[in-house]
């Protein structure tokens, strides 16, 4: 027998509660359009986003972090010194090295937790609550802050005419913690390397570090390549994500996708087949794509304009650059 | 079953009317879907998915990028077929 002691956390989780910061600017279609030679009605029509926020110089990933953690844990209740562990989400980090999640702990008197970010691009927040969901019935946690936290507009070229003009500044925050219920489902995760190319950076930060007369890495995407996979392939890993929770669509009180484009959730919820009572987030249309915040915006958004939601049942999916995605049905906070 | 030139043009017809409402009888061998149609390159993704579940052929991302007409379109799936 070994002497071991092994811990053991609470047999439920859920998300508590959720925290929203949004960039302080509000930039219109207008805004962006010449500089990729195009118009509010182009705009509109291919990616349904009306407008989107983004930050100005003075503010930064971890400020927004800092603001919807802050939301997050006071609606929570809970002192933030019980938060055992800190996860941001994030591609938006300013350096490499140390984590955005060590600072956002700092910050919010989140201390000790443990704390780190993940590399999950628009997937990022999903992997976050399956982390979040093992950490505390692991008792490796009691809680745990999950954030998606983006500045996107520090690496957004304004001439490209593939991905920059959807991009936005957000972060979004949720509390998970310990439940008498089941709150989360089981998640629905994985990649596909293959497809590396498909969205990312244009160019490592050595090879722009090694040429003084080049430009600063920026995002790229084939969204065609993208589209496709976002949609078609994305329905059958949400099919399979209710399949594996036992929850069918018409169980479902909302639907709240990563907000990449209209058109995308558009097209996957028609794919879906979801029942017209099923609330579905549209979250980009005033806050643009804000990768791995888009998700926790959006569903805070939709608990806002629909506070009788709460305590429904929730499909979410994330996917995006690697390719990544993952998916889990939680109660709504 | 293969289907022929005919089939496969009035079958793309059907779905591109059924994702942009262009009514079928503009659909032609020489028109651009770009150009001619004005199909934006998410719907045209949209077309190229439902036309793989019609005529049971595999269309990849690289190759719709070289499909610039209707006819192109009808070829590549016609000759995918056999």
């Amino acid at each position: 027998m070994s002497p071991l002691a092994q811990a053991h956390g609470s047999q439920f989780t859920r998300i508590l509660s959720l925290g929203a910061a949004r960039g302080d600017l509000v930039v219109s279609n207008d805004d962006i359009a010449g500089p990729i030679d195009s118009s509010d009605e182009w705009i509109r029509q291919r990616t349904g986003i009306i407008e989107r926020r983004r930050s100005s110089d003075a503010e930064g990933a971890i400020d927004l972090a800092v603001r919807a953690s802050t939301e997050a844990i006071t609606n929570a209740g809970i002192a933030p010194e019980r938060i055992g562990a800190v996860i941001v989400a994030t591609i938006s980090n300013a350096v490499q090295t140390p984590s955005l999640a060590a600072l956002l702990a700092d910050k919010v008197g989140a201390t000790p937790a443990a704390a780190y970010d993940i590399s999950a691009a628009c997937a990022g927040y999903t992997y976050g609550i399956a982390q979040a969901d093992a950490l505390i019935r692991s008792g490796a946690a009691e809680y745990v802050l999950v954030v998606g936290a983006e500045k996107l507009s520090d690496f957004a070229n304004p001439t490209d005419r593939s991905i920059s003009f959807l991009l936005g500044d957000g972060a979004g925050a949720a509390i998970v913690g310990p439940s008498d219920t089941i709150g989360i489902g089981p998640t629905l995760w994985g990649s596909d390397g293959s497809k590396w190319d498909a969205v990312g950076m244009d160019r490592p930060l050595k090879e722009a570090f090694d040429d003084p007369g080049g430009e600063f890495p920026t995002l790229r995407q084939d969204g065609q390549a993208v589209f496709r996979w976002a949609v078609w392939e994305m329905a059958k890993v949400a099919q399979e994500t209710l399949k594996k929770s036992g929850v069918t669509a018409e169980e479902l009180t909302a639907f709240v996708p990563h907000q990449a484009n209209m058109r995308i959730i558009d097209e996957f919820a028609k794919q879906l087949g979801l029942p017209e009572n099923v609330l579905i987030a549209r979250d980009i249309q005033t806050t643009g794509n804000t990768s791995a915040a888009s998700i926790p915006l959006a569903m805070h958004k939709l608990l806002e304009e629909h506070p009788e939601a709460s305590g429904g049942l929730a499909l979410q999916i994330g996917f995006g650059a690697g390719l990544v995605y993952g998916a889990q049905v939680v109660t709504l906070p | 079953m293969a289907h022929t030139t005919e089939e496969v043009l009035a079958g793309l017809a059907e779905l591109i009317n059924e994702e942009t409402g262009i009514s079928a009888d503009q659909v032609s061998l020489e028109k651009s879907f770009t150009e001619d149609l004005d199909i934006d390159s998410i719907s045209m993704m949209t077309i190229v998915v439902n036309a793989e579940e019609k005529f049971d052929v595999k269309i990849p991302d690289d190759e719709v990028k070289n499909l610039t007409t209707v006819g192109e379109a009808v070829e590549f799936i016609t000759k995918a077929q056999a």
